[in-house]
């Protein structure tokens, strides 16, 4: 009776199935990472703002931590995107009113648009502020945008101010948002 | 043939003012009608000139058949060749005027991944996290059928365990005769 029981008795665990578990669970770990990251949501304001360097279509390269000391307004946009060419004379008006200003800059980054097509569009809207592609999506995905147009107002400290998801409605609009940021 | 034509319309030889008359009506004629079958060719022929495939276009299934393994962010999950979003079509665009210059079919590929990144691909480059698109499934299938084939196993082994009850006097006693002769052997040394 004893020799019975030794041989029913569940073999101990051996490596291949501890590699297995731990497997298992990298793996259920990753997915679980994935998913909390995916229902984020938008970066909040009072965050500090993900850094990123926008690569624009005359060239230049601008880094964010080269714009310590000015308030920045960080649009996304898309020239197959109906909303956006609603706030681009908006945008466009409030750079004119700013740009004088050293402590206020004003960047475009073109969501999943084509280069001939994101450069019609700055043309048709007359569109002067620095704007480029998102290469790899980088910036969007840092943002973690979920469409077009969003903006992100990012004050002189890099902390992130105000998140406007879908188009501005006025100039009056966006001057409210910044102008409280200017005097910090 | 045309100076067939107008010998009907020019006066070889001196005539007189009615002639004149009839010869400059059937020259003003030959002239209108000239110039509307001028006109009907240039209208009949054009189209057909537009017609005619230029040599080194890219054709629809050549752009189509990069674009199926291409998903544009906009609308995910829905193959570019399929998708009908004004952006979708951007990028065919994209993709025929990259053919048209001369690229291929990877180097537009990994034009589109660098630009919008590697998620605009049907198959995702072995890298990075990637790796896991490739390994995981196979590694699931070979634990799948290592679980299968011990479990089989086990259950084949507790058939005999079943009956070795029946079998315990027998396998008692090889025990008895085995610890008889190792009492035998320990007593000769």
């Amino acid at each position: 009776m004893p020799e019975q029981q030794i041989e029913t008795t569940p073999h101990s665990p051996k490596l291949g199935r501890i590699l297995a578990w731990v497997g298992l669970l990298s793996l259920l770990t990753i997915v679980a990472l994935g998913l909390l990251r995916s229902q984020k949501g938008s970066v909040s304001t009072g965050q500090r703002a993900p850094e990123f360097t926008l690569t624009t279509y005359d060239g230049e390269s601008i880094p964010s931590t080269s714009l310590v000391g000015k308030v920045v307004v960080l649009n996304f946009w898309a020239s197959f995107c109906i909303p956006c060419a609603e706030e681009a004379d908006e945008l466009e008006s409030a750079w004119q009113f700013y740009k004088d200003r050293d402590d206020v800059i004003f960047l475009g980054v073109a969501w999943s648009d084509t280069d001939a097509k994101a450069q019609e569009y700055l043309a048709r809207y007359g569109i002067t502020y620095p704007n480029g592609p998102d290469f790899g999506t980088r910036i969007s995905q840092a943002y973690r945008i979920r469409g077009v147009p969003e903006t992100y107002i990012i004050t002189k400290n890099g902390l992130l101010a105000h998140v406007q998801i879908g188009p501005f409605s006025s100039l009056s609009q966006i001057k409210a948002v910044i102008d409280p940021l200017l005097g910090q | 043939m045309l100076r067939e034509a107008l010998s009907l319309y020019v006066p070889t030889r001196s005539v007189g003012t009615r002639e004149r008359k009839i010869y400059m009506n059937r020259l003003s004629t030959f002239i209108i009608n000239s110039i509307l079958l001028l006109a009907l060719t240039s209208v009949l022929v054009t189209p057909a000139a537009a017609q005619t495939p230029v040599p080194d276009a890219p054709t629809d299934d050549e752009v189509n058949a990069i674009a199926r393994e291409l998903y544009c962010p906009v609308c995910e999950n829905i193959p570019l060749d399929v998708c009908g979003t004004q952006a979708c079509a951007d990028w065919r665009n994209e993709i025929r005027l990259k053919l048209a210059e001369g690229w291929d079919a990877e180097q537009i590929k990994d034009h589109f991944a660098d630009r919008f990144g590697d998620r605009v691909l049907a198959e995702p480059p072995p890298r990075g996290l990637n790796w896991l698109i490739y390994i995981v499934p196979p590694l699931v299938f070979i634990a799948g059928v290592y679980i299968l084939y011990h479990g089989m196993r086990s259950w084949r082994q507790m058939e005999p365990l079943v009956t070795a009850d029946k079998a315990a006097p027998e396998t008692d006693a090889q025990m008895d005769e085995y610890a008889a002769r190792l009492e035998e052997e320990l007593r000769s040394q």
